[in-house]
């Protein structure tokens, strides 16, 4: 197995063009996982630890822009946490200190796994996909660049830059239901958002559904909106947790959500 | 928290001393037997069974066998000796011979030069399967066909049970078991499978003697049993086989089986070369059985005032594929099926089936900890229909010295069940915590679930018991060797005994046993190995305590007084070197049509337990939060006291994780969830602070009156941390682990 590890994003775009069989490694957290279970093989790693371009986070025309390199201890620390509480919650609910550590946004993008905690708090700032190629740059909306459990709309060749997320206008929360109190999978997790400026209530679920998704609606119509969040989830029964139970908790979620965001 | 602010380097019986491996554990120093090495060693690797059931058409190891840095590829017509093993009867294949029997089995074994050669290489090994109908139900698996061919386990005084797949059946009748009373309740529960989940996952080294013998060096509960199962498959004389004890990664009964050693063995004598094998973590939850997942039917009838009149009681242990230690674990969980109370009626129906799901034997507790779920459960139950008290139930009916059990056994040694019950009753819970606090302080915790909304508070209350030592007049003994030799200062001891140090402390029993007896602060510990000193017996049924003062006592004695007879000192160069052997009372078996005890008595003694827990639980999202729990133990007489409340606090823990989170499950006899990603054990966040009081009433026969302290934390806590959650609830959560969906109220 090869490492490559560029030390500019140039050349690491360079290098995913020759070799797009490159696998990159961020944080590793997920690909060592799956190196040390042999469920992948890759021929090539590409390193990108030592891309400055990847990493931190600014303040982009009113959005917030987060490197794909952004660590979840980084998206816990004020003054991002501020402006993006519902990302910071959720960091806060992923592994243990080392894994928050090491782990990233762009990992969590890259693997998009529908239990993947970044995403529904990326989901509910109607987030943007950055991503490069030798062939240039393009931006994807989260919705769509998860195309399903653990596939996204990457291209061979292409890199994942970071993403423009909204920043709050209101409260947010994130939640997580897992069946002990500390370091779990989401049985089913909901990140929820009162946008006053836009006079709306955007929540978004994973783990109850092929991808993480979102669903909305109006500050005024918030009758049955919980239900609404339950109805739009397709959960599947696993080894974590029932079908019906994750529906369910959905509907509490949202419930104290939206509580919990209007008080 | 409870444990003494100062220990000692240098201890003796009865206070608090530093544990001689703590250090080198918490500092990563400490070798496990993962961390072994020897010059030139080769890495061993399993070919096992993705099938639960089948038989086996063909092992084509032709393409293995070739590949580079390979040096042996062994089936079961490569075992030397005996084809087959077991811990009681020797029912299990050392490799499979056509058939497997469970997901996992080992059907081939591999040794190469390089780890990740000798696993390319059984990837290369076809092995060509005709998948069978697995035996799943255990409630159909007496109706269906033999997994086993013969009866395995028939003919060993057991009760004769025609039925097919059935490892042993108990019936226990009681004085009337048809006696009424004026109340009755009833129930059935159950229990998930759980594993020991300990953290060093199965490892050795096997190193061929170059004489035909072979030393294997593991991490094991019982090394002369060992022996006396590896030499035979081996085709050797026991003492061509020398088991040495390395350091073990935790136990907990899932290292009485063997895994490795005879595969490394046999892999070591036909390279000539030392052979390592590691298992991974996948791999060890297939590499060692599990607890008994049960299905138990329970009904009790009591009088008005609440002494009970008639306990009856239908158990059904699921074994999986292979023996092990069922039997004696069907015999546990029918003897303590009626709990620590005084019933002068019984009728306990007691079964452990073959089946194709995964082996289970010896787990912590082992059989007492599904009764135990079950029979308080029913306590509580009969406490809500009298409207009575729990506590105050418990104690009308408390099993005391000169009661007997439905076994017909009379309690003589020490018996403090009501003295628990009250202890642990008065034990102050703490105010609830006042609102907003802390996520991490509430049901779901880092999960940020709730604020409070949803969240009930429940009180929970249970009692338990179990054995000390072997039971049925299986009456393993312990052995120990003292040398004593002139020092600079003096006298200077060296003490053996083959006593596992599983995690439990055992190793400071002997030294503080030795430093007691021989009043002598200068004694060390010798090596652990068959070769050195007689068999300790196994470390399991809480019995290593009692077993290891009881032989440290009486070498140690024999010791003093050559030492005496030779004047009282030794010259430069003078030794003296005794080994004693230490027996407890002898026990008899159970009457096999009757369940009642014949002779002296099944069971050597019993500890009890009692413990109170609070919890909070999110009733809408059905998430818990364990608050507090208080326990009283009776613990004999604690030797080193600090040690005891680490037993306790951790055997809490294991058994709460039983309560809430820890099983293994299947599909189809498939293990789904063999990780630590998915099989989950507690975190700090899901274990509450302990507040422990130790009951010392000294057990008569006992050296010091000790007791053994591991098992009774897991038996209760399983069974109290579930009637907390019922009193939070008010639902009648029957299944542990308990489900969220069961909180909820969902189907
Ligand atoms: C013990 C443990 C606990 C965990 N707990 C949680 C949890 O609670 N919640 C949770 O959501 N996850 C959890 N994870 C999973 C993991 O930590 C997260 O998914 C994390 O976000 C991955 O980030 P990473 O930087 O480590 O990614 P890596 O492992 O480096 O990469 C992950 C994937 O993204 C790709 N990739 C990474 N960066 C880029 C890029 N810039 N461009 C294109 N592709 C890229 C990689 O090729 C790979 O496919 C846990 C993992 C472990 C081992």
């Amino acid at each position: 197995m090869d490492v490559l590890t560029p030390t500019t994003l140039d050349e690491a775009l360079r290098m995913k063009a020759e070799r797009p069989d490159a696998v990159p490694i961020q944080g590793g957290t997920d690909v060592m996982v799956e190196l040390n279970f042999d469920r992948a093989r890759p021929a090539v790693l590409l390193n990108l630890n030592e891309l400055a371009e990847l990493r931190g986070w600014s303040r982009e025309n009113g959005s917030i822009r987060l490197g794909a390199g952004l660590t979840y201890t980084e998206a816990m620390e004020a003054p991002l946490a501020e402006k993006l509480p519902a990302l910071a919650e959720a960091s806060r609910t992923v592994g243990g200190p080392q894994i928050r550590n090491r782990g990233t946004v762009g990992g969590n993008l890259g693997t998009a796994s529908p239990a993947g905690d970044a995403l529904p708090p990326l989901l509910i700032g109607d987030a943007v996909v950055e991503l490069a190629s030798i062939r240039g740059e393009r931006t994807v909306p989260l919705n769509e660049f998860l195309t399903g459990p653990k596939r996204n709309a990457l291209a061979d060749d292409e890199l994942i830059l970071g993403a423009r997320v909204r920043a709050a206008h209101g409260a947010q929360t994130f939640m997580k239901v897992g069946p002990r109190n500390a370091m779990v999978i989401s049985v089913v997790s909901l990140a929820l958002t009162v946008d006053r400026e836009r006079d709306e209530v955007r929540a978004a679920f994973g783990s109850a559904g092929p991808v993480a998704r979102l669903v909305s609606a109006r500050l005024a119509d918030l009758d049955g909106f919980p239900e609404r969040v339950a109805a739009a989830a397709s959960p599947i029964d696993d080894v974590r947790g029932s079908a019906a139970y994750r529906s369910h908790a959905l509907s509490v979620l949202t419930a104290r959500a939206v509580e919990r965001c209007l008080q | 928290m409870n444990a003494p602010a100062r220990t000692l380097e240098l201890g003796r019986v009865g206070e608090s001393v530093k544990r001689v491996d703590a250090i080198p554990k918490v500092t990563g120093e400490f070798a496990y037997s993962s961390d072994l090495f020897a010059a030139g060693m080769l890495w061993g690797h399993t070919v096992r069974s993705p099938h639960a059931h089948a038989l086996i058409e063909e092992v084509d190891i032709s393409e293995a066998v070739g590949m580079a840095g390979v040096h042996a590829v062994l089936t079961h017509t490569d075992v030397p000796g005996a084809k087959a093993y077991g811990l009681e009867f020797a029912d299990q294949p050392v490799l499979a011979i056509e058939r497997v029997r469970y997901f996992g089995e080992p059907v081939a074994i591999v040794a190469a030069e390089h780890p990740e050669q000798a696993r390319r290489a059984a990837e290369r090994i076809r092995v060509a399967y005709e998948p069978l109908e697995p035996v799943v139900d255990p409630e159909r698996a007496t109706e269906q066909e033999p997994i086993h061919d013969g009866r395995p386990t028939a003919g060993h005084g057991f009760r004769d049970d025609p039925r097919p797949n059935v490892v042993r059946s108990i019936v226990i009748r009681h004085g009337d078991p048809d006696a009424q009373g004026e109340v009755t309740v009833s129930g059935v529960y159950e229990l998930g499978i759980q594993d020991q989940a300990f953290l060093g996952p199965e490892s050795g080294l096997a190193v061929p003697d170059g004489e035909g013998g072979v030393d294997v060096y593991v991490a094991t509960q019982w090394l002369h049993v060992d022996r006396d199962q590896v030499a035979p498959c081996l085709g050797l004389d026991p003492e061509q086989v020398r088991i040495h004890l390395s350091g073990v990664g935790g136990a907990f009964g899932g290292r009485e089986d063997l895994s490795m050693q005879i595969h490394a063995s046999m892999l070591a004598l036909h390279t000539n070369r030392p052979v390592k094998m590691v298992y991974n973590r996948e791999e060890s939850f297939v590499g060692h059985i599990h607890r008994h997942p049960a299905k138990i039917w329970m009904e009790h009838r009591a009088k008005r005032d609440g002494k009970l009149v008639n306990v009856r009681a239908r158990i059904l242990l699921d074994g999986g594929a292979y023996a092990s230690s069922s039997a004696a674990v069907t015999a546990n969980a029918s003897a303590f099926a009626c709990g620590p109370y005084a019933v002068e009626n019984a009728l306990v129906e007691c079964a452990c089936v073959y089946t194709n799901n995964p082996p289970c034997g010896a787990m912590r507790g082992f059989g007492a900890v599904q009764s135990c779920f079950a029979h308080e459960a029913q306590m509580d139950k009969l406490g809500a229909e009298l409207g009575m008290d729990p506590v105050e139930l418990r104690l009308r009916n408390a099993l005391a010295p000169g009661d007997s059990l439905p076994t017909g056994q009379k309690i003589t040694g020490s018996f403090p069940a009501a003295e628990v019950i009250r202890r642990a009753a008065a034990l102050p819970i703490p105010e609830p915590e006042e609102l907003p606090r802390d996520a991490l302080r509430l049901p779901g915790g880092s999960g940020n679930t709730t604020r409070g909304e949803g969240v009930r508070r429940g009180v929970g209350f249970a009692v338990g018991f179990k054995n000390v030592c072997y039971s049925e007049g299986f009456d393993d003994s312990t052995a120990a060797r003292v040398r004593l030799a002139a020092s600079d200062d003096g006298i200077a001891a060296v003490v053996h005994c083959a006593a596992a140090e599983v995690g439990q402390g055992v190793v400071n029993v002997i030294l503080q046993t030795a430093r007691t007896e021989l009043d002598l602060d200068e004694v060390v510990l010798g090596s652990a190995t068959t070769s050195s000193v007689g068999s300790a017996g196994s470390a399991s049924a809480s019995r290593m305590t009692w077993m290891a003062a009881g032989a440290v006592q009486l070498a140690c004695r024999a010791a003093k007084d050559e030492l005496e007879r030779r004047g009282g000192d030794l010259e430069h160069g003078e030794t003296i070197d005794v080994e004693r052997v230490y027996h407890h009372r002898p026990t008899t078996p159970l009457d096999r049509e009757t369940g009642q005890v014949t002779g002296d008595g099944a069971h050597v003694a019993y500890i009890c337990a009692a413990m109170r827990v609070v919890a909070e639980v999110d009733v809408e999202l059905g998430l818990t939060r364990v608050v507090w729990i208080g326990t009283a133990q009776d613990v004999g007489k604690a030797v080193n006291p600090q040690a005891v409340y680490g037993q306790i606090e951790g055997g809490i823990a294991q058994g709460l994780g039983l309560a809430l989170m820890e099983e293994i499950q299947t599909q189809d006899g498939l293990i789904t969830n063999a990780s630590f990603t998915d099989y989950l054990i507690p975190t700090t966040l899901d274990m509450p602070p302990v507040e422990a009081q130790l009951v010392e009433e000294p057990e008569p026969d006992a050296p010091y009156g000790v007791k053994g302290v591991g098992e009774p934390p897991t038996v209760v806590s399983t069974a109290a941390v579930a009637s907390a959650l019922r009193d939070a609830t008010g639902r009648q959560l029957t299944r542990v682990p308990v489900r969220p969906d069961e909180i909820v109220g969902l189907p």
